[in-house]
Parts: structure tokens; sequence; C-alpha cells
């Protein structure tokens, strides 16, 4: 199943131009700063904004052509606001009922029950959307969202109107209905931590056009990319718990490109778990270094070189199949004499888990 | 103490309020349903029109009224054709003329809870598979229920007070057209202050008791707005 999306558009000094074609499974993300229309796009894709002329293709079914537009009722999607949108007017559980009444009996695929234990809302039932936290209320509306068994979710900016604490407290149950539900999503962002967690595939956009698009691995280190410029730039690492040594509080991680070493995890080995690598925390060497006291080193070839300051450049390298960044100073690369194709020895100095 | 001719006075201007605000909510929710949610650039044209009625004197209200609703005026005309009695000096006419005096009174605190509501929970509503409709029946007008409540206790309350226009159109038919506010303005031309003293109290009570309700159930409300 792919989606099909074409919408041009220019309103006053708003333009939008997407041509996009997107694989409709797992979690794609539209990143980019705000005014670049990832939010234009999403509503358009639920049929929220009307732009006459565009073509949206879902799967096998055509939500938008030329005259044709079928009106985001008729649309089988799942939505989740920016800031609260909870029926103020009705309990939480006539809010996750409303939407469950409105489809088939056939189309129920997520039993709301389900979407209730999933997002650990049953006992706030009861409750007026007043009287609920910004999680709670967020945590309500993706499980409304969820109860109309929808065939896509989008979600735009879920965590923007929670605070920093709680948006720990949400993303781990958007993870879990990633693994859980197999609905493809639809995500919007401007934060790089929150599409680190989330995303398989990104879409960046900027004023109202697709910059790039793909892999969430590959786009965080293309160095033409703005993601894998500045202080924050970093690689997104999937990995497994492999083993834990309790002797000295570690945990190792198998990846792609070798094994992980790092500061104790509390999750069970065989789990899945993604980690973000600093460029800052990667350092490169020539050889093997032995008597060093970081535990982190494996073999490497050298991708790219780009230039990020007049003091440091930006390094993409491969560790296997698995591409990572190190941002190291460009006198450093001199010496190193670092080029694409020349193997090197990547040290870790930190990496974390994401949050 | 009122007098029999004053109860059926006081009878006849609820009554007319009643029937008024009555038809003026199934009117006035479309109307303000279409202002509130309209993006066409003339729309203050149709908001002028219905807030004229706040700014006219009732006597050229009613004076215009008189004419349309007339034996000779087109509307009069067209029921006297059909077979009716000429609706000036009615009944009808006088709901009519209420209708017209009223409308602002209704229409812009319908207007204004229908802008409260915003498009958010319509845009939610749509995503959760319901159609027009249904989300007008199912969001906005619960989302807007105390706008309802102001409209009609203000439709209400002003078709009480409603005196020039009923002069001009009503005819003072005792049992038919002549209201609580006629029956007051007879009793002062006559020098019967008690009775004029009663049936005022009456208004000015009930009127209170109405408004009080109103600002007590909608803590935020403002007659004057905008």
């Amino acid at each position: 199943m792919t989606i099909e999306a074409r919408f041009q558009t220019v309103r006053g000094d708003f333009s939008l131009d997407i041509d996009l074609k997107i694989p409709s499974s797992g979690v794609t993300s539209l990143f980019g700063p705000s005014g670049c229309g990832k939010t234009s796009l999403i509503r358009a894709i639920a049929g929220l904004e009307q732009h006459s002329g565009g073509y949206l293709k879902v799967g096998t079914s055509i939500w938008q052509d030329n005259d044709y537009f079928l009106p985001p009722h008729r649309r089988p999607l799942g939505y989740v606001f920016q800031e609260s949108s909870l029926f103020e007017h009705l309990n939480v559980r006539r809010n996750l009922e409303y939407g469950v009444k409105r489809i088939n009996r056939k189309d129920r695929h997520v039993a709301l029950d389900n979407a209730i234990d999933l997002l650990e809302i049953g006992d706030l039932l009861t409750r007026m959307p007043a009287n609920l936290s910004g999680g709670e209320r967020q945590r309500v509306a993706i499980a409304r969202a969820l109860a109309v068994s929808p065939q896509l979710l989008l979600l735009d900016e879920p965590l923007a109107a929670v605070d920093v604490s709680r948006k720990q407290e949400i993303i781990p149950y958007i993870e879990s209905l990633h693994r859980e539900l197999d609905i493809p999503m639809i995500h919007v962002s401007h934060l790089p931590e929150e599409v680190a967690r989330l995303a398989d595939r990104l879409v960046l956009m900027e004023s109202g056009r697709v910059t790039a698009a793909g892999d969430v691995h590959e786009l965080f280190t293309r160095l033409d990319l703005a993601l894998a410029q500045g202080a924050g730039a970093a690689s997104i690492i999937e990995a497994v718990v492999a083993a834990h040594d309790t002797k000295y509080q570690l945990t190792c991680m198998a990846f792609g490109g070798g094994q992980i070493t790092m500061a104790g995890i509390d999750l069970p080995v065989g789990t899945a778990a993604r980690l973000r690598l600093a460029a800052r925390d990667v350092s490169l060497t020539l050889e093997h270094q032995s008597g060093t006291s970081i535990l982190n080193i494996f073999p490497a070839i050298v991708d790219g070189i780009a230039r990020s300051s007049d003091a440091q450049v930006m390094v993409r390298l491969m560790a296997a199949n698995v591409p990572l960044l190190a941002s190291i100073t460009r006198k450093s690369a001199d010496e190193l004499q670092l080029e694409p194709g020349k193997p090197v020895f990547v040290q870790i100095k930190s990496i974390a888990l994401l949050p | 103490m009122l007098n029999e001719a004053d109860i059926i006075a006081l009878v006849i201007t609820l009554k007319l309020a009643f029937i008024s605000t009555l038809i003026l909510l199934l009117l006035g929710t479309p109307l303000a349903w279409w202002l509130a949610r309209t993006r066409w650039k003339f729309k203050f044209i149709p908001e002028a029109i219905v807030a004229l009625p706040l700014v006219l004197p009732p006597t050229v209200l009613g004076f215009y009224l008189l004419l349309v609703l007339g034996p000779n005026g087109p509307l009069g005309g067209l029921v006297e054709a059909a077979g009716g009695r000429p609706l000036a000096f009615t009944f009808t006419g006088l709901v009519i003329g209420s209708i017209i005096y009223s409308m602002p009174f209704v229409v812009q605190p319908l207007q204004d809870a229908f802008n409260a509501v915003g498009q958010r929970p319509l845009e939610v509503a749509a995503t959760l598979r319901a159609s027009p409709l249904d989300r007008f029946f199912t969001v906005a007008v619960p989302l807007a229920r105390p706008g309802f409540f102001t409209a009609a206790v203000l439709g209400f309350a002003h078709t009480i007070g409603e005196f020039g226009v009923v002069l001009m159109i009503g005819g003072n038919i005792p049992g038919e057209t002549r209201v609580a506010s006629i029956a007051i303005y007879d009793h002062v031309e006559g020098l019967q202050y008690a009775h004029a003293h009663w049936l005022s109290a009456a208004l000015l009570v009930l009127s209170f008791l109405m408004l009080v309700a109103v600002y007590g159930l909608n803590r935020r409300f403002r007659l004057v707005q905008q």
C-alpha cells in the first residue's frame, strides 16, 4: 500500500508544491520548520483543507482527483490534533465512543477496550475533559482516533501542546501503536528528537516543498541536509539488547555494525531499541587503539566529508550498513588524510538510548 | 390589582413573546450558523440588515411593516388574495413584526456562540466520521448551548418590551393585539395610574428575572458586544 499525494496551491505568500509517493506502512514523519507546509499537507490528506486540482490516492482508493473530493468524514482515517481537541461537553467515555458509533460494525478492527488499555486511560472514563491533565487529554485523543479503526493515522504535532515531562509520557504510547497495531502513521513534527524516536521514514519540507524523503537513518546522516549540520547532528542506530553485564552495570547492544556497550538499561535481552549517537561524541583513529578507556571501538569506512565550519568537518561513515556521523576538527581530518573509501576505527565516547 | 383586561393583555404579551421566540430560534439558528461560518466577503451586508432594528426607531419599522402587511401591501395583499385577512392589525401581523424587531437579539448571541465554538471541534468530528449535519447537531449546538439560552431569553424579553412596532401595526384590539406595553400607555393616557403601576411592576419583575437568569447562567455575557 502506498500513498500518492500531489498538491499545488498558491495562496498569497503561501505555496504548496507537493508530489510525493510514500509507502504507507510504519511511521512517516513530515519534518520541517513552522510554515513549511507540513501541517497543510497532513490537513490536505485528511480532507480538512481542500486544494483544488490535487490528487490523493491511499492504497487502492482515490480520495481526491480533479473534481472528485472525498469529504473528510468519509475517509477511513484517524486524526490527532496538535492541541487537545476533546469535546468539552462529553465525558471521556462518550468522547471515545463518538467515532466508534459512526462506523460500521464490520469495520471495527480496533476494539475500544483495546485502545483504552493501550493508552492506559481506563481510570479516566467518567471524567470530563476539563478535569484532565494535558498528557491525559492527548492520550484520550489518541485512543479516540484509534477507536475508529483507521486505515491511516495522522498525527499533527501531537506533543506540541504537552509540556516536556509529559512528552516522555506519551511517546511510548505512540510507539506501542506502531508496534502493536500495524496502522500506518503520518506524523508532523518540527522537533528532531521526536522524529528520531518515532520515524521510520522522513519527508523533509521547506517553503511548501519536499526537499528530501527517505529512510530516517539515511536522512539524518546525509551531509547535504540540514539535519546533519550543526551542533545537534546525530545518527540513529537500530539495536537489540544482547546481554547485560551485572558486575559493571553495563548493557551490550548488537547493531548492524557490531556491538555497543553502554550504561546499563532496564530492558530484557532481545528487546529492540533505538540509540542516538551524537556526532560530537564520535572520534576517529586509523589504527585500533589499545590501552584506552573507550569501550566502543569498531571499524567503519569513510563515506563522505563536509565542512561544517571553518574549524570543523562532518564525516559520514558506514559501519557495515549503518550510517554514522562524526564531527571532528578540520585539522584532524587533514592529518588522518580522510577521504571517501578510507577504512577507519570509530571510537564512541557516549551513546544514549532514545528517551 | 390587575383587572381582567390587563391579565388578557399580559397573556397576549407572553403568547406573542413565546411564539416569536420559537420562530426566531428556528430562523435565527441557520442564519447565525451561516453568518458565523461563511467566508463571503459581503457578509457584513446581511449582518447590517439583521442589526438594523437595533438602531431604527420602532415607529419607522412599524410604518414600513404597515405598508407591507396592509391590504394594499405586497404581503398583506397576497394573504388577502389567498382568502385570509390582511396581516396588519392581527396577532399574526404582530408576530411578524416581533420577529423582525427582535431578530438581532437572537441572531447575535447565536452567532457569537457559534464563533466561540470555532472550527476545531467540527474538524475533529469530521475526522470521527460525522457528516456536516451530524456535526452541527452533536457538536456545534451542544457547545453553543449558553448562546441558545441567551438568545431565547433576550428574544423573549425584547418582544415583551416592544411598543412602537406594536403601536403602528397592532391596532390595540383588546383580546387580540393589545399587549401589556400598550395597555400601560392606555392607562396613563386615561390617568389610571394604579393600573399602570400594577402592569408596569409585573413587566419590571419579569424582565429583571429573565436578565438575572441570563447573567447568572452565562457569566461572561455582555448585552452590548463587539
